[in-house]
């Protein structure tokens, strides 16, 4: 490449707690279109890590394949990335975590990795309530390939292309929310007021936490004719209201309006705020979410904003009691039982 | 009439309907063989199914030590209508039937030349147990204790492995000694016993064991320091997870919290559990998965993605019929060419061909040493026969000095002390394999991004044609490198005497090992080579070369072993004839002798030799 990435930075820019700089959570130059939702995303998961004060080196960011897959060689330089195979990011980032519980896992995939190749390893991936972040970029398109449907584009919206899907669409949160997901949220691209505090709620919750993102293609799908643009999805978002999560260490400083906000204490302390907007919804409840996100698609909207979280959650690691620490730290003391022990087997054998 | 007559040299076969308790009961009637001191291999033939199809258990007694199986049944034990008339015809003549008397014989049935023995199973059990599924169960137990008087088994083993058996369940123990002594008291007072075939303890088996291959790689991934497990339930290959589950929650354990040093996740598939193996490995645990041949298909684009990326992976492939879902409870060899490069694109798989129980404990073990190594898979290549069927074998050893070798991986330290920059796929050493890393093990130093696309040293996306092809000739180089240390082949002559070879692997050992000593009888010599690994190393080559002809036997039609052998190693494809015996039974000494025979001494002999039905 001819270009090189910018190093430089307002001089005035603080250094967060643990005195990392935001140029720290930063990668490569992204390739993608300029304007692309993803790169978005890339942003606001920079500003998250950043103001969450996560050590950039504890976080492992694992792919598929796609636009949006390739989009962790664009921040968190400093962490390792798996960009895997088509489809296949959960599988894999399944085996991670089972290897060290004590890392952060930040799963990055599109509408076509996870919503059609990958849809199985998806559904399983909500199941096992993996303690990760699980983010999709959803723009109702294959960028790649250059900009067929996806299994999320809606009925009748139309790509560059110009023709209408017949098909129907899936819906990622709706799917996560039945299989078993215990954080679920949409977000916007375009809006990092909204998307910042979810990733840093996301973060924190102790089990497997899913935002779909609507990120627009503006290649082949910011036609006036997709439910994917950034007019549409500016035009139709509703959202669930506004969060905020406070560490259990920091005093609670902002005021809030009586009656306007719901809390949700985490197992660690920490409390997640949701400011409520008008929609109507009990994010502590499945039932709820699925209502409401049912409700919103039959009047046209989209509903944004957090969903559903189950201050309860249980990860995987906790469900099948695996040890404390990563297993891939035990050696020869802690994992082989020794000659004593196979002599006694061996005897079993005659 | 004739009646066979030997000393500690038959074949038995039970036939038994599926899901009526026969496995038990017959199990004890190997193991009682195996406690005389006799060396014993037990064959399971059974149906993909759960209850009511024929099931076989055949088993060979032979003093001379030979485990493979052997043509020609000596006796019958009759338990199924369902097969009767096939059971009874199979036998050879003068061999023995055992079979339930409690009506009468189909006079059909009847052959004057083998010897029938009705016992009435039935209505022995219908006058002692009001209970039916009492009656089915004991029916087994009375038939193992007929035999045990026809055939002259000691009863006090017999007794022993009831009681070993029912160990914690004490109250069961005594009903089944009881049901014992029906049978073998009835076969006293009806027959002359024992019969002119019949056992005599021996001391032939020393210290060794007799359990199934899937266990044993069980129990070396326990050994070897396995920690994460993803896997999808396929025959034959599920009880290796089984083993490794049992063993690990009992010696895995952590006293104090009760917890456990292990996680497995029973994936929605293969493509998921491979990517479990793949995300544990790639982060630092040691991870396997076991399959068979389907499963083997869809992990293909994942195993080419590890080999590419260079991810450590153990895979436990338990061959069995092909193509497709071929004969799922069948044995053969037959995903040689479909590991061996698994997937799409230049690859190359490094595969370990264990022959018995023990070695799959050794292979279970250093596949993981190798796999982190060499940074690349190691498929494990067991079958159907080995992996479901006890076998006889020397016990396992663990050094308790032994370290696991974790590979070239830069840690905290190394990274610190580092002022050049980390290159994930530099090869810093020369021997083609570069260093890795942990994630999370430095704030700033040795993070890279891992992708199946082209990339530079740097681990760099790049589709430069010089680049690529450098990356391409280091994966080259390190596959030379694997080469010293993948286990060498095992020779069974000290210097090779002959000008004709035999050459094989895995479990057409023992039979091949017995059709060596039969044609040397003959008058033919040929020299033995057991293949231990692919890639094949230069002892392998020399083999060939120092042969005419060199006979390759395989458990599959196409001579997968053979083309791997003519594509990988530079001699002439006309040296190599291959002996294809793919029909989905454990292959035998006389199948072996025949082809050989028939190719040495131009003899006419039916190409692919037929099973006494």
């Amino acid at each position: 490449m001819s270009y090189a990435k910018s190093t430089f930075r307002h001089p005035a820019l603080q250094p967060n707690a643990l005195g990392y700089s935001k140029r720290d959570y930063e990668g490569g130059l992204s390739t993608l279109c300029a304007g692309c939702g993803h790169d978005s995303v890339g942003a606001a998961i920079v500003q998250a890590c950043f103001e969450a004060n996560i050590e950039p080196h504890k976080v492992a960011k694992i792919s598929g394949i796609g636009c949006s897959s390739k989009t962790p060689a664009y921040f968190l330089g400093k962490s390792h990335g798996f960009n895997s195979v088509h489809g296949r990011m959960p599988s894999v980032a399944t085996g991670a975590n089972m290897a060290n519980r004590d890392m952060i896992y930040l799963g990055v995939s599109g509408d076509g990795d996870s919503a059609s190749i990958g849809f199985g390893q998806f559904a399983h991936v909500n199941r096992r309530n993996l303690n990760m972040l699980y983010m999709v970029e959803n723009n109702g398109c294959y960028g790649l390939t250059k900009g067929q449907d996806s299994a999320t584009t809606d009925v009748g919206s139309a790509s560059k292309k110009g023709v209408a899907n017949p098909f129907t669409a899936i819906d990622l949160c709706a799917t996560a929310l039945e299989m078993g997901a215990t954080f679920v949220a949409r977000s916007f691209s375009g809006d990092k007021e909204q998307l910042v505090p979810l990733i840093k709620a996301a973060l924190r919750h102790p089990g497997f936490a899913f935002i779909d993102v609507l990120s627009p293609c503006v290649t082949f799908n910011n036609t006036a004719t997709s439910t994917k643009s950034y007019d549409y999805v500016r035009e139709h978002a509703a959202a669930t209201g506004a969060i905020d999560v406070i560490p259990m260490k920091e005093e609670i400083t902002t005021d809030y309006q009586p009656g306007h906000n719901h809390e949700v204490t985490l197992h660690d302390g920490s409390v997640v705020h949701l400011y409520k907007g008008d929609v109507e919804l009990d994010v502590t409840s499945r039932d709820s979410a699925q209502a409401a996100i049912r409700r919103h698609q039959s009047e046209g909207s989209v509903l944004t904003g957090l969903l559903y979280m189950d201050p309860q959650s249980r990860d995987f690691h906790q469900m099948v009691n695996s040890i404390k620490g990563p297993l891939r730290d035990l050696g020869e003391s802690a994992l082989c039982p020794g000659q004593t022990a196979l002599d006694a087997i061996n005897a079993s054998f005659r | 009439m004739t009646a066979i007559a030997a000393v500690n040299d038959l074949v038995i076969r039970f036939a038994n309907v599926n899901g009526t308790g026969s496995a038990s009961a017959n199990g004890l009637f190997a193991k009682a063989c195996f406690r005389m001191g006799l060396p014993v291999s037990p064959k399971n033939v059974f149906p993909s199914n759960i209850q009511g199809l024929p099931t076989w258990y055949e088993v060979r007694v032979s003093e001379q030590g030979y485990l493979g199986r052997r043509e020609g049944i000596d006796f019958i034990v009759c338990m199924n209508g369902q097969s009767l008339a096939q059971d009874i015809a199979s036998v050879r003549p003068g061999g023995y039937v055992l079979y339930d008397n409690s009506k009468p014989l189909d006079l059909r049935l009847e052959r004057a030349d083998v010897n029938f023995i009705g016992i009435p199973l039935a209505a022995i059990c219908r006058d002692e147990y009001p209970d039916l599924r009492r009656r089915q169960l004991m029916k087994n137990v009375i038939y193992i204790g007929a035999l045990a008087a026809l055939l002259d088994i000691e009863f006090e083993v017999l007794k022993d492995l009831i009681g070993d058996q029912f160990r914690g369940k004490d109250k069961l123990i005594a009903p089944n000694i009881h049901a014992l002594e029906l049978g073998y008291r009835y076969a006293h007072e009806h027959f002359s016993c024992p019969l002119a075939l019949r056992l005599e303890r021996r001391d032939l088996v020393g210290d060794k064991i007799m359990l199934e291959g899937n266990a044993a790689l069980g129990i070396g991934s326990v050994y070897a320091g396995a920690t994460v497990v993803g896997w999808y339930p396929i025959t034959p290959s599920t009880s290796v997870v089984d083993a490794f589950e049992k063993y690990a929650s009992r010696l895995r354990i952590d006293p104090g919290s009760g917890e456990k040093k292990f996680a497995i996740a029973q994936a929605e598939d293969e493509l998921s559990a491979m990517g479990i193996v793949i995300g544990a490995s790639w982060n630092g645990a040691r991870a396997f998965t076991a399959t068979s041949g389907p499963g083997v298909s869809l992990m293909s684009e994942f195993l080419g993605l590890a080999y590419f990326a260079e991810v450590p992976v153990v895979l436990f492939n338990i061959q069995r019929a092909g193509p497709s879902t071929g004969m799922p409870t069948r044995t053969q060899q037959s995903d040689i060419i479909s590991c061996a490069y698994a997937s799409h694109g230049d690859t190359k798989q490094v595969l370990l061909f264990p022959e018995d129980p023990r070695e799959c404990f050794d292979m279970a073990a250093d596949s993981f040493d190798l796999a982190e190594r060499l940074q690349t898979p190691v498929i494990v290549m067991s079958d159907l026969d080995l992996g479901m069927n006890e076998f006889l074998c020397e016990p396992m050893v663990w050094d308790d000095e032994r370290q696991y070798d974790r590979g070239k991986v830069f840690n905290q330290q190394q990274l610190e002390e580092m002022s050049e920059k980390f290159g994930r796929y530099k090869d810093i050493d020369g021997d083609g394999i570069p260093y890795r890393t942990y994630p999370g093990t430095h704030p700033d130093k040795g993070a890279f991004f891992t992708r199946g696309t082209s990339r530079d040293p740097y681990a760099a996306y790049t589709e430069l044609s010089e680049v690529y092809i450098d990356n391409m000739e280091r994966l080259l180089h390190k596959w030379e490198t694997a080469k010293g240390f993948v286990p060498e082949p095992e020779l069974y002559q000290e210097t090779n005497a002959s000008k004709h070879g035999l050459l094989f692997f895995g479990t057409s050992t023992a039979s091949c090992l017995e059709a060596r000593d039969q044609l040397a009888a003959d008058g033919i010599a040929v020299d033995c080579l057991r293949v231990r690994a692919f890639p094949f190393n230069q002892t392998v080559e020399q083999f060939i070369e120092e042969h005419e002809q060199v006979f390759v036997v395989e458990q599959n039609r196409d001579g997968q072993l053979r083309k791997l052998l003519v594509g990988e190693c530079d001699i002439n494809p006309k040296k190599l004839v291959s002996v294809a015996l793919y029909d989905g039974m454990p292959i035998t000494a006389r199948q072996v002798v025949d082809h050989v025979t028939a190719k040495t001494r131009g003899a006419v002999v039916t190409p692919l030799h037929k099973q006494p039905a």
